[in-house]
């Protein structure tokens, strides 16, 4: 018995290793030169595309919105080169182990062509490093660090991203404030999170730039439910209480503090202002009836025109909701950025095709006055695309309804 | 024998050093607050109310937690869950609905009660449920395997309710008759925290009587002292252990509720974080008795409350309200190594399993 | 009248019940909506089907099975009773669902789910036929006899769970032997319907042949000499080519499974040797993490610049060092207090690792960038391929530790403290010293665990090291029987290698984790592969009671 097992387990071994040594090398009917390798698309076979956003945890609200949106544009577009587009949809966890393990099993596919990922930063880190490394393109909707189109800390060749850098939408709201609310002193409010610090810190020093005061900077914890005492402490400020008070916190603890700051003693006359973390139909429910007095930033899609109408009448039907964040536009504009360059580069022949990887981020990078919904996109070489262009929000009657600019 | 007084002697200095250290950083930053005083007295009676209500909360969790561990000797993982599945579901079915209804603002009273029964209902039958299925098997089994099973039912509670009512947080409805502040010394104290401190003070008194002077409340301490002398003696030794989750869960059902009056948003994952905080209060306060949870759970609820500005503000610390956890569990610790029982806890010599 | 009484209808009503809840449980949660056009065989049935027939067939199953062997005809009338039950009840939810607005309250409760019951839109009476065929054909399967029965239900499970696994399997099968030997499997990620009647056949057959007529527990037991060398030979062998074979996406997946095994090796020696209870161990392999990076990261923040392995003794030193101080106030505290008190110190840590006041050293939440991968030569490890390499090389080198140490006397020492430490002293054991060996190696442990995922990722965040990395690690130890290397190895395969694998459960990976924690305690307290004195442990009160 333990020999017969033995002898079948040799044979399996020495099966599987000749099965990997021998396996493989599919004949082609293209040569390809491309320095980093290429993606054949046989006549009839789609061209394969593959998205990393969160689509599970807290934050799902966020990565389904941007999958929706690459869903939409691959229906929009119609086929490609006479060939269809299949999304494979991969789950970015929103951490960075979360990012490496979807990063390692779409690059494990050689027929996936580009990456639109991810959704939270963190993940973006080792999943841009990956796909740099496996020569493919990745364009992100929603990344927003600015570490990450910076390349002296995780930029990495092949990044490409459709969603505004933190800076902008900072600098935007410190703007607002300072200018067009006239508000001087400040506080702002991150949970820990990534992007919530880096969104807090950018609003700190574009308003203190603008020549602003930011008499409190903190943070809460995720999970958080009393924010009374930090709200508190905010009020008893040295610098006396703020007259604006700014959290780009997620939807639950941002509902909280929106509510919650009304009934702390020294902050009832205090704007506040959340970002897109806090921009959902769930955030205006919760929020309720703390809305007026309350100002939110986010993408601005009021110049779109048509497309956006038509897309939102799309999501509408195909998922049976309102956009559930706000990054469905980028994702949108990020995917139709990938199959537009598919079509200016691939080589067909017979019906397949050959797409070069380095031509296909060279044409990204290349990208120049994109028409999107969110904008004129404009690739740096660092791959900043988008066209940043923040306005402000306030809810009225339970939607979002643009006052600025 | 001398080697190992020499190695005793070397850890209990280290011990001491590091007391020293924290209640000198306490003291440090303590005084230096309260010479720079950054608060007014109404402030510091808001942080007090704060904490007390946040803590009485916490205290109705921590008795689930205490009545368990005093009849089973066991860490119920999954009580959070219980607490949070009575008043999502409770939210979901029953106070949405009668608010769309218009009955919850035209009679808040019969609704609220009503609210308030469905939460207790469903999370004692989710904790009967759970020790049916995944503790009572596992009665003597080494008290390491119930822990597993109760944070794989912790695990499955939170994404079946989560599956049930949906990922993203409710926004529970507010009631007009609850809004608004009442004065009270330099202050002004929100309705929604009278009804906790004065639910919580009611609902602690009815406990200790159940738990002192009624026949299931005596067979509870039975159970809790000696299992198989309580066998002998006639109790229903599985009842009996089912009852304490009941009464636990009961608890639990009740904290819902005042935490959807306080907060007002419930959601699939709101029992995590409280139910570990409570634990720590079970703890803290000597676990295995119920005083003792009222007293962990307002300390808690003070330490969270005062503690980031009274001890770290004045320290120059950036963002002190972020280590509002640090300071809690450095807390327990403190007080674990000065009074290994508890605040209140007996000094018994701790049960074998 | 006597009818009833051999219905026994309590029990048949019971089961009935369950069943429905179940069916009813994840249909309501959004299960079968999630798998409604998941085919397991390609156009023949889908995931969702085998969700919502499933229930029913396995109590119908049951139910048969308990009626005693000369009125099994009387056991398929329960059958049937059954699945006419499940059937109407689920026939109820379709109509309340078409009639008020349950959907307000229950989310999940879609037309896209009333579709699926009712086979896309023919009818609630279909799925009450469906229902009966399931109660009817889990009771026939009962009355087949146990060897075909067996055999049956592995060829159908196997059958299921590749349908299950398609898509990676595929992706194997494509890249080892070419897209056309996968296609001709595999279709949109599913089984091919020919492939998947070859495959139970085969399996059925196999089984069936192969079989003496029920399932023995695994018997694992190694064989002696020369044998014992080819195997080890053989082991080794296949585990330096693995990587070939799995591809880097499974070699990813292995090599999280072998950083959780580097993880449980440890804790087994603070947890199931020592029996201190530690629910913090996520804390010392973020201190190995942090100081990985903040020792090689060629960002701003780090410090040295060294190379990985010049840093990675010193990171195992550093998480043993903080093993042995965090070690210390905890020394005599017992049993839950511990549980609390390290559940505590795991948190400070990874607060203060996201803390502003900590930023300007480790990162704050945005972290470290910039950890280098390891470098063997001019070669750098940024394959998973060759990652794995280093994994497998740390946990050899703690699995020849944790051996060693088990067996040597400070092994024998945490063992008798373990069973009683008031007997341990006077035996003198010096518990002090005894237990902040054990809290400094297991610590240690986890900073290798810890400095390997920093380099591995390349970048760390303090989100990655919350309380959930702590209990599942306990978890894995406990499930995988405490105590025993191998259990540990199979605990992180099931706990840490499976939920990876079926990500495209997405929520209900959760769900399915919880049900699977309660139903491996409950069916193996011992843990999968238990060490012998545990087993024996839980099992002398059975031999007591039966001697008795």
């Amino acid at each position: 018995m333990s020999k017969r097992f033995l002898a079948l387990i040799a044979i399996l071994v020495a099966g599987l290793v000749l099965a990997a040594c021998g396996g493989g090398g599919a004949s082609s009917a293209f040569e390809c030169t491309d320095a980093i390798g290429c993606v054949e698309v046989a006549a009839g076979a789609p061209i394969r595309i593959a998205s990393a956003l969160v689509i599970s945890g807290p934050n799902t609200d966020l990565g389904l919105d941007s999958q929706h949106g690459v869903e939409i544009a691959i229906e929009f577009k119609g086929d490609v080169l006479g060939h269809s587009v299949e999304l494979q949809a991969e789950d970015d966890g929103c951490s960075a182990e979360g990012g490496q393990t979807a990063g390692q099993k779409i690059v494990s596919d050689p027929s996936i062509v580009a990456i639109i990922g991810t959704s939270c930063s963190g993940a973006g880190v080792p999943l841009a490093q990956i796909a740099s490394d496996a020569g493919y393109a990745v364009v992100s909707p929603s990344n927003t660090a600015p570490s990450l189109t910076d390349p002296a800390q995780a930029w990495k060749p092949g990044y490409l991203r459709t969603a505004h850098n933190d800076k902008v939408q900072g600098a935007a709201m410190a703007d607002f404030a300072y200018n067009t609310l006239g508000l001087h002193t400040a506080a702002a409010i991150h949970d820990g999170d990534p992007y919530t610090e880096g969104l807090a810190n950018a609003f700190r020093e574009a308003f203190e730039a603008q020549g602003g005061s930011v008499v409190a900077f903190t943070a809460v914890n995720v999970g958080d439910t009393d924010m009374r005492p930090v709200l508190t402490s905010i009020a008893a400020s040295a610098g006396g209480a703020p007259e604006f008070l700014f959290f780009p916190v997620f939807t639950n603890e941002c509902a909280h503090l929106a509510t919650q700051s009304l009934e702390v003693a020294g902050l009832e006359n205090t704007v506040r202002g959340a970002a897109d973390g806090c921009f959902s139909a769930a955030a205006a429910e919760l929020i309720g009836s703390a809305a007026p007095g309350m100002y939110f930033s986010g993408p601005d899609l009021s110049f779109s025109g048509d497309t956006y109408t038509r897309f939102a009448a799309a999501y509408q039907t195909n998922f049976g909701t309102a956009p559930l964040s706000v990054f469905h536009a980028h994702a949108f504009d990020a995917t139709n950025m990938v199959l537009s360059c598919v079509e200016q580069v691939a080589k067909q022949s017979d019906g397949a095709l050959l797409i070069g990887r380095q031509d296909l981020r060279d044409c990204l990078y290349a990208t120049s006055g994109f028409a999107g919904i969110t904008g004129s996109l404009t690739c740096n070489e660092y791959g900043d695309c988008a066209d940043a262009k923040i306005a402000v929000y306030e809810i009225q009657g339970g939607d979002y309804v643009s006052i600025w600019p | 024998m001398r080697d190992r007084l020499a190695k005793l002697n070397w850890i209990d200095l280290f011990l001491w050093v590091a007391r020293a250290a924290i209640v000198l950083v306490i003291l440090v930053g303590t005084v230096k607050t309260l010479i720079n005083n950054p608060y007014t007295l109404r402030n510091w009676e808001d942080f007090i109310i704060f904490g007390i209500a946040q803590g009485s909360m916490y205290a109705l969790i921590a008795i689930g937690y205490t009545l368990v561990y005093g009849v089973l000797q066991m860490i119920n993982f999954a009580h959070g869950e219980f607490f949070m599945s009575g008043i999502f579901a409770s939210t979901a079915a029953v106070a949405i609905p009668l608010s769309r209804a218009g009955y919850l603002e035209s009679h808040p009273v019969p609704s609220l009660l009503l609210i308030a029964l469905s939460s207790i209902v469903v999370s004692v039958l989710i904790s009967l449920l759970t020790e049916r299925i995944a503790y009572r098997p596992l009665r003597h089994a080494p008290r390491l395997m119930p822990l597993i099973t109760a944070i794989g039912a912790s695990f499955f509670w939170q994404y079946y309710f989560r599956g049930l009512f949906g990922a993203q947080a409710i926004p529970f409805p507010t009631i007009p008759q609850l809004a608004g502040s009442v004065p009270f010394l330099h202050t002004q104290v929100l309705k929604p925290h009278i009804l906790v401190i004065f639910v919580t003070f009611v609902v602690l008194v009815a406990l200790n009587f159940f738990i002192s002077s009624t026949r299931p409340g005596k067979a509870i301490r039975a159970v809790a002292e000696n299992k198989d002398v309580a066998a002998l003696m006639g109790i229903d030794v599985d009842r009996t252990i089912s009852l304490t989750f009941a009464t636990g869960a009961a608890m639990a059902g009740v904290a819902g509720m005042l935490y959807a009056l306080v907060f007002q948003q419930v959601h699939f994952f709101m029992g995590f974080i409280p139910g570990i905080k409570a634990f720590t209060a079970a703890v803290l306060g000597g676990i295995g008795s119920i005083p003792g949870a009222a007293v962990g759970g307002l300390f808690l609820g003070l330490f969270e409350s005062l503690g980031p500005s009274l001890f770290l503000q004045s320290l120059g610390i950036p963002a002190f309200n972020q280590l509002k956890d640090v300071i809690a569990f450095t807390m327990l610790v403190l007080v674990l190594i000065f009074r290994p029982q508890g605040i209140v806890g007996e000094r018994l010599k701790e049960k074998k399993a | 009248m006597s009818l009833v009484t051999n219905l026994d209808l309590r029990k048949t009503a019971m089961k009935w019940l369950i069943a429905s809840l179940i069916t009813l449980s994840v249909s309501a949660i959004g299960m079968v909506e999630l798998f409604g056009e998941r085919f397991v065989i390609t156009g023949l049935f889908t995931m969702a089907q085998v969700m919502f027939l499933g229930p029913t067939a396995v109590f119908a199953y049951r139910a048969v099975q308990e009626t005693p062997q000369a009125q099994k005809w009387l056991g398929l009338l329960k059958a049937l009773l059954i699945g006419l039950g499940v059937g109407l009840v689920m026939m109820a939810l379709v109509w309340l669902s078409q009639n008020i607005d349950i959907r307000s309250v229950f989310i999940n409760i879609s037309p896209k789910l009333i579709n699926i019951l009712t086979f896309n839109g023919s009818g609630s009476l279909t799925l009450l036929l469906a229902m009966v065929g399931a109660g009817l054909a889990g009771g026939v399967l009962a009355l087949v006899p146990t060897k075909l029965r067996t055999a049956l239900l592995v060829g159908g499970g196997t059958t299921i769970l590749t349908g299950l696994l398609s898509e990676i399997l595929a992706e194997r099968l494509r890249s080892l032997f070419g897209a056309q030997v996968s296609n001709a499997i595999f279709a949109s990620k599913a089984l091919q319907l020919v492939p998947a009647i070859v495959l139970f056949v085969l399996i059925t057959a196999f089984v069936y042949f192969r079989s003496t007529g029920h399932i023995k527990p695994a018997n694992i037991r190694l064989p002696a000499g020369r044998e014992r060398l080819v195997l080890t030979a053989l082991i080794s062998g296949f585990l330096l080519v693995l990587p070939m074979l799995l591809g880097s996406y499974l070699t990813e997946v292995t090599n999280n499974i072998g950083l959780f095994f580097l993880m449980g090796l440890g804790l087994n020696i603070v947890v199931g040797l020592a029996g201190l209870l530690d629910l913090g161990y996520v804390a010392f392999f973020a201190i190995g993490a942090y100081t990985m990076a903040a020792l090689t990261s060629t960002g701003p923040l780090g410090l040295a610049d060294m190379s990985f392995w010049v840093a990675l003794p010193i990171c195992v030193a550093v998480a043993a060092v903080a093993g042995f101080i965090l070690g210390m106030p905890v020394l005599r505290m017992r049993g839950d207090y511990l549980a609390i008190v390290t559940l505590g110190f795991g948190e400070i840590i990874r607060i203060l690792a996201l803390s502003d006041l900590m930023k300007p050293y480790i990162g704050g939440a945005q972290g470290i960038l910039n950890i280098p991968k390891p470098m063997v030569g001019e070669l750098s490890l940024i394959r998973p391929e060759q990652m794995y390499y280093v994994i497998l090389i740390g946990v050899a080198v703690a699995m020849f530790m944790s051996v060693r140490v088990r067996e040597s006397q400070i092994g024998r020492r945490w063992m008798a403290m373990r069973e009683d430490e008031d007997v341990a002293e006077a035996m003198g054991i010096n518990l002090v010293s005894t237990k902040l060996l054990a809290f400094t190696i297991g610590a240690g442990f986890s900073g290798l665990a810890g400095a390997i995922f920093a380099s591995k990722l390349g970048s760390i965040f303090p989100h990655s090291f919350n309380l959930l990395i702590s209990i599942n690690v306990l978890s894995l130890i406990i499930v995988g029987g405490l105590g025993s290397i191998p259990g540990t190895l199979v605990g992180a395969i099931i706990l840490v290698g499976l939920p990876e694998l079926l990500r495209e459960f997405a929520e209900f990976r959760w769900l399915a984790y919880g049900v699977l924690l309660v139903t491996m305690m409950l069916s193996r307290p011992e843990g999968f592969i238990p060490s012998e004195t545990i087993r024996r442990e839980l099992h002398s009160g059975d031999e007591a009671e039966q001697a008795g």
